[in-house]
């Protein structure tokens, strides 16, 4: 399931992330702000008009992205 | 020197506060506008040691501009700044798997370094046990329990400071840079994880604070209303209770501008003083209680970590004109003041989404253009009421407002598809804890803008006014000239020229005369007109007149109305155009950027006054 489709405040683990779909400051972020496959990841809120950007928690962050980003994760739901 | 650092959020800045207290120095970094603070610390044993506060950065690959301070700093390739004699690395106790990658990145960086385990209460009361001891173990440096804002822990760290800060032979480890730049992120981030593990010695998994505060400005429809409601208050509050400074401020000037006056024998340097710098300069200091409100504001809801969560809400509306959530910081402050609008763009990490920023907040309705709408609207527009509670005036002053924001969203979406061309900029940024504001940061950070705000009516405006002055006082119109003063002296030679371009918009001598030192900042305008009127009413009785009456029999309303719309986007601010030259590093865009607006005042303030004629109004 890619990381936009978890339903709000459902446990997952990251299984795997398309590092090849983002652009290269975009994915050294992501590991910057923890990103990894393995790691507890849980979807907090939505952005109002439409949805986009999404706010998740990653570690003990809550890190906000948009949904373009999110879809290059993939998640395992626990 | 001592540099103080560390990620985002961090708390680095109170800490800093809580080290060095008021005694703060706030510059620029040659060549780049990153700005820098310094401060002064006295050690337990009396020592001083100068102390740095770095930009905050996730690690030491820079994506913007402050960030890139950071490395250089670190790595001593940062001009006008020595190699740091020792390092304190702050770090978010409830976060410490994420700021131990950067730490491990800085302490292999091999120079003196203690770790400053900070917001420690915050992560008591997210149920999370850590020890300093065994996390000091595992990085082999010192590791000091605090929290800043409380000033708990800042004694033993002042002595650790001391005890690393002495040696002053300090030099990189050869190769050190580089092999810290090689080490691969996922790697370090995975060690990272297991030392905070080794340092964790009960957690349980409640962060209920944030998460029930989230649940409510976060939420898909209170969120945005929460975030109206605050921003109706905020601009609410920058008019209704700067009323009463601005009137002491008034007061202060013109007692000032008496006493000068009774105290100097009349001529050219009592004119000089009273007329030129005391009325000019306190012209603009009148708007230091707005600026200083608003600030507040801003402060506020960036330091209780609201203001990522409006960017946050306000991503998905700023996307639709190329731009993201992060510009809306900016934005929100050029509301204030383009000024340091245009500095907080440096947080935006897209360059081309940070000079589409820079390049439209000059059109937001900026503090300067205040006193021109409210000259202008007081004077032509009936205090009507048009409804429960609905003014005329404040209509229209809403409008303007409107137009402004109107513009710069169709300036960006232009600008994103032409000269600012590129990828989609991205959003991606943590949403820190919410923290109760502590005053002591707050004050700290006001005053550092009022400083800024009052060297700069100081130096560039009292200059500028200055020069106006002089021009339209000389040369003296000999007795029986048909000429009025204001048409025979050099300004009004100039204005003379430039009436003739202005001239189809329905702009008159006076107008094209008050525009020129508006160039210097707008509400000069108000003040010009008043002088121009003014120098001419020499001998009659209306000499006394308010510049509004003055304005009704003289001026149309269609020029009235096209006055308006000049100053809603022409781009008469040179401060600001000097701020976009710094950070853009040259003349190219502040050029553009006078064009582009200029060429859009001109054809609105044109088409408001041929509108508005054929109207008949």
């Amino acid at each position: 399931m890619r990381l936009d489709q978890l339903p709000l405040r459902r446990s997952a683990t990251v299984s795997a992330i398309d590092w090849a779909a983002l652009r290269p400051g975009e994915a050294r972020r992501l590991r910057e702000l923890g990103f990894d496959e393995g790691v507890a990841i849980e979807l907090l809120h939505r952005a109002p008009f439409g949805g986009d950007p999404v706010a998740c928690r990653i570690g003990r962050m809550i890190i906000a992205l948009r949904r373009a980003n999110a879809t290059a994760i993939t998640v395992e739901p626990a | 020197m001592v540099a103080v650092v560390g990620n985002p959020n961090a708390g680095k800045s109170a800490l800093f506060n809580a080290l060095t207290g008021a005694r703060q120095k706030v510059g620029n970094y040659p060549g780049v506008t990153v700005e820098r603070k310094s401060g002064r610390m006295s050690l337990p044993d009396g020592r001083p040691v100068e102390l740095v506060d770095l930009p905050g950065t996730y690690s030491l690959d820079p994506s913007s501009p402050d960030e890139a301070v950071t490395r250089d700093v670190l790595l001593g390739t940062q001009e006008g700044e020595r190699l740091p004699s020792a390092l304190v690395v702050v770090v978010d106790a409830t976060n410490l798997d994420n700021h131990l990658r950067f730490v491990l990145q800085l302490i292999a960086l091999g120079m003196p370094t203690v770790v400053a385990l900070n917001m420690i209460d915050m992560a008591e009361r997210d149920g999370l046990v850590l020890d300093p001891q065994a996390l000091s173990r595992e990085l082999g440096v010192p590791v000091i329990p605090t929290v800043a804002v409380r000033k708990r822990g800042v004694e033993e760290l002042k002595a650790q400071i001391g005890l690393m800060a002495g040696d002053s032979s300090i030099r990189l480890r050869a190769g050190a840079a580089e092999d810290v730049l090689k080490q691969d992120i996922v790697h370090l981030q995975r060690r990272a994880r297991a030392i905070a593990l080794a340092a964790v010695k009960s957690e349980s998994r409640v962060r209920r604070w944030t998460h029930a505060a989230d649940g409510v400005f976060l939420h898909p429809v209170i969120g945005p209303i929460i975030l109206a409601a605050l921003m109706f208050v905020m601009f609410q509050a920058v008019f209704a209770w700067s009323e009463a400074p601005i009137g002491w401020i008034e007061g202060g000037v013109a007692w000032l501008g008496e006493t000068v006056s009774n105290a100097l024998p009349d001529g050219f340097v009592r004119s000089l003083l009273v007329e030129g710098v005391i009325n000019g300069v306190g012209s603009v200091v009148v708007f230091l209680p707005q600026i200083l409100i608003l600030f507040l504001f801003i402060l506020l809801l960036e330091a209780s970590g609201y203001m990522v969560r409006a960017a946050f809400l306000m991503d998905r509306l700023m996307a639709g004109v190329g731009l993201s959530g992060r510009a809306f910081i900016p934005l929100l402050s050029s509301f204030a003041c383009a000024i340091p609008g245009i500095m907080a763009t440096r947080s935006i990490d897209d360059p081309k989404d940070r000079l589409t920023t820079i390049l439209i907040a000059p059109l937001m309705t900026c503090s300067a253009r205040l006193p021109v709408y409210a000259v202008i609207i007081g004077a032509f527009i009936p205090a009507r009421s048009i409804g429960p509670g609905i003014g005329l005036q404040g209509v229209v002053l809403f409008g303007l407002y409107v137009s402004g924001i109107v513009g710069a969203m169709a300036a960006a979406l232009v600008l994103r598809r032409t000269v600012a061309k590129g990828e989609h900029s991205g959003f991606m940024m943590e949403l820190p804890k919410y923290q109760l504001p502590y005053w002591r940061d707050i004050a700290i950070g006001l005053w550092q803008r009022a400083y800024v705000f009052l060297r700069r009516a100081g130096t560039i405006i009292m200059a500028v006014t200055v020069i106006l002055w002089l021009l339209t006082s000389f040369p003296q119109r000999p007795a029986g000239s048909p000429l009025k003063q204001s048409e025979y002296s050099i300004a009004g030679r100039i204005a003379s020229g430039l009436e003739v371009i202005v001239h189809p918009i329905g702009f008159n001598h006076e107008m094209a005369l008050a525009v020129i030192p508006a160039m210097a900042a707008r509400e000069v305008a108000v003040s010009a007109l008043q002088t121009v009127y003014s120098i001419d009413a020499e001998d009659d009785d209306q000499g006394a007149q308010a510049l509004g009456q003055r304005l009704q029999g003289r001026w149309s309303l269609p020029t009235a109305l096209a006055f308006l719309m000049w100053f809603v986007f022409a781009p008469q601010c040179l401060s600001t155009i000097a701020v976009i030259r710094r950070e853009t590093n040259g003349w190219k865009w502040p050029m553009f950027a006078l064009g582009y607006l200029f060429t859009l005042a001109y054809i609105a303030a044109g088409a408001t006054f041929w509108t508005a004629t054929a109207m008949g109004l």
